[in-house]
């Protein structure tokens, strides 16, 4: 057998990568770790602080708040956007003109620019000038999103679930698509009810797009900065204030670097290990 | 117990699926569809079933009318060539779902399944996921399925085509016998013709949407009525010629020529369509009335148990099998033995005058 012969040569093929990773993501994130351990006066003056900025921040009512807020925010969303999902794509029709129909018009919400959405539904829900906000007014409701914190939340999850449910939508059409004919006459033949054969045949052929649509719309979801921002910038008060929109508040508003760097990296290390709890235990269900 | 089907004709969008056809199918025995793919087997299937309403004709069950009825008041079971089985639902919930449907008490259904698993070799398999199964334990799962309920009708949809060699050889030993205690009517389809052999009972040769031909296997492989029927069952494909009679003797060509035999002697002079199947070209004299003929080799496929050489004789490309491994050059000219005897001759329109 020949000396296996050791080829360091590919190493230049995977430099690029390296690279391309290096700048528009470890060096960054290497500044804002250095900024979390120090204070800076400017000047590029800075003094080592350790983990002051971190127990601020975890300790601050006003990250748990946003926190909470956002949390509350995902988890709403998640509840309405995946099971309308799988509603509509299983009203969606198999075949036929209707296919194209439908699918364009589920992609539409998904093309438009994210600013473009919250203005569009800024607009749409004023309540002096906007169509949605002066007809709600005109029905007796005391509605206005400016001004009323549950106004404000349910505006930002109707617009979340309009611009959203789409992406779920997809995935889940292309799941059902994925399932054989077969599958459906043997349930007929069986004489399976319609719940039967959704749940063992149609829900369970989707699962792996579903863990998907789950993960995608959770980090997205949790991550929401430019609708929120468009549509309400964060108000009534801070009642739609969420993580993002706080740490830009903190980091650009206020100029307080080192708690918001520290934030960053708590945000960053929370929607990494929410989602990692999500597909493991999606995953898990899965296999077994 | 019969099913039959009386002038079904399934027409959709302009185009004729299946043409005006009649078959009475009994029980106790295999019924094999045999055709290649888009013949028509699976419409067939599907009109028997009542997965789809035939666009003219009625379906009857036991002489009763059941050309509406849906497809879950008519007890049947159907396995197909995908395996088909509720991915989330264990092998014994996957077994208990057609009792569970029809509200068979517990007891009864873990009897059933268990005797079902037991047919099947799947008993220790039953608390297993099926995506956790071989692809031929997934079908054995899919069949007994289809087997523990007390079907009038169960139909197979080339349900082994997608099993590997060895797997298939071993299911299909076992259906024959595993089917046969049921005590329904059985349909098989296939498009392999060897396999229809093997199977044995009564097989329809479909063509287009049309059944070219019905009856006991055996005698359809022996007797086709025509030659799309021939072609259909022969598997390599069967060699066909035009031939010019001429007083006693058949002419292929100026030097390949054989006498007339009883069966042939009748004919008038003129040219026949003739199929010759492919072992009937042997490398070695077998039966009375072989010729020998030169032939150029062209392509050889060689199996462990059989040859498969292509051939140029007389101008035609013709295809002999034979057992065992007879290893021969390509371009190479050998000396090839024509079963004369075994020479089928057809009409014009393609329908069998003697053989």
């Amino acid at each position: 057998m020949a000396a296996k012969t050791a080829n360091h040569k590919a190493w230049w093929l995977v430099a690029p990568v390296v690279a391309l990773v290096a700048f528009n993501a470890l060096i960054p994130m290497m500044t804002v770790v250095n900024y979390s351990f120090q204070e800076t006066f400017g000047d590029n003056v800075f003094f080592f602080e350790g983990f002051k900025w971190y127990e601020q921040v975890l300790g601050s009512e006003r990250f748990h708040a946003a926190l909470g807020r956002q949390l509350a925010f995902t988890f709403t969303i998640l509840v309405i956007e995946i099971p309308l999902g799988v509603a509509v794509a299983l009203a969606m029709p198999r075949k036929g003109i209707g296919v194209s129909v439908c699918l364009v018009l589920m992609a539409l919400p998904l093309l438009i620019p994210w600013n473009v959405v919250g203005a569009m539904w800024n607009i749409f829900a004023l309540p002096d000038i906007g169509l949605l906000g002066r007809a709600l007014n005109g029905l007796g409701l005391a509605y206005d999103f400016t001004q009323d914190p549950t106004s404000a939340w349910i505006t930002t999850i109707v617009m979340d679930v309009w611009h959203w449910t789409s992406l779920v939508v997809l995935l889940a059409y292309a799941g059902l698509r994925s399932i054989p004919e077969a599958y459906y006459q043997a349930a007929k033949i069986d004489g399976a009810s319609a719940w039967a054969i959704f749940r063992h045949i149609q829900l369970s052929k989707m699962k792996r797009v579903l863990t998907i649509a789950v993960l995608l719309r959770f980090m997205d979801s949790f991550m929401i900065y430019t609708e929120p921002f468009v549509l309400t910038g964060g108000g009534p008060g801070n009642t739609t204030t969420f993580l993002s929109i706080d740490l830009v508040k903190i980091a650009l508003g206020q100029f307080d670097l080192g708690p918001a760097a520290a934030m960053s990296l708590i945000y960053f290390l929370i929607v990494l290990l929410l989602s990692w709890v999500f597909y493991s235990l999606m995953m898990r269900n899965e296999e077994r | 117990m019969a099913i039959e089907l009386r002038g079904v004709v399934k027409q959709e969008g302009g185009q004729i699926h299946i043409h005006e056809t009649n078959l009475s199918l009994e029980k106790n025995a295999f019924n094999i569809l045999l055709g290649t793919t888009l013949s028509g087997k699976t419409t067939l299937m599907r009109l028997m079933a009542g997965l789809e309403k035939p666009s003219s004709g009625r379906v009857f069950f036991d002489g009763r009318d059941v050309t509406g009825v849906a497809v879950q008041k008519r007890n049947i079971s159907m396995v197909y060539q995908q395996f088909i089985n509720y991915p989330n639902l264990t092998v014994r919930e996957n077994i208990a779902s057609p009792l569970r449907v029809a509200r068979v008490s517990a007891a009864e259904i873990d009897r059933r399944v268990a005797e079902a698993a037991e047919l099947l070799r799947l008993s220790p398999m039953l608390d297993r996921l099926p995506a956790e199964l071989s692809g031929g334990q997934q079908q054995r799962a899919a069949l007994a399925r289809a087997l523990v309920k007390d079907s009038d009708l169960v139909l197979l949809d080339e349900p082994l085509a997608n099993l590997d060699y060895k797997l298939r050889e071993e299911l299909r030993q076992e259906l024959p016998s595993i089917l046969a205690e049921k005590g329904a009517i059985v349909v098989y389809a296939t498009s392999e013709p060897h396999e229809a052999l093997l199977l044995g009972g009564f097989t329809a040769a479909l063509h287009e949407g049309r059944i070219a031909q019905f009856g006991p296997t055996a005698e359809v492989y022996r007797n086709p009525v025509d030659l799309r029927t021939a072609r259909i069952f022969s598997d390599p494909p069967i060699n066909t010629a035009l031939v010019a009679k001429k007083g006693n003797t058949f002419h292929l060509n100026e030097s390949v020529k054989w006498p007339v035999n009883d069966a042939t002697c009748g004919l008038a002079d003129g040219e026949y369509r003739v199929g010759l199947r492919p072992h009937h070209i042997t490398p070695m004299r077998r039966g009375e009335g072989s010729i020998e003929v030169m032939a150029r080799v062209l392509v050889t496929e060689l199996t462990g148990s059989e040859s498969i050489v292509h051939l140029d004789i007389g101008g035609h490309r013709w295809i002999s099998q034979s057992h065992g491994v007879h290893a021969v050059a390509i371009g190479a000219t050998e000396t090839m033995y024509l079963q004369t005897h075994r020479f089928m001759y057809f009409e014009s329109d393609g329908s069998l005058i003697a053989a």
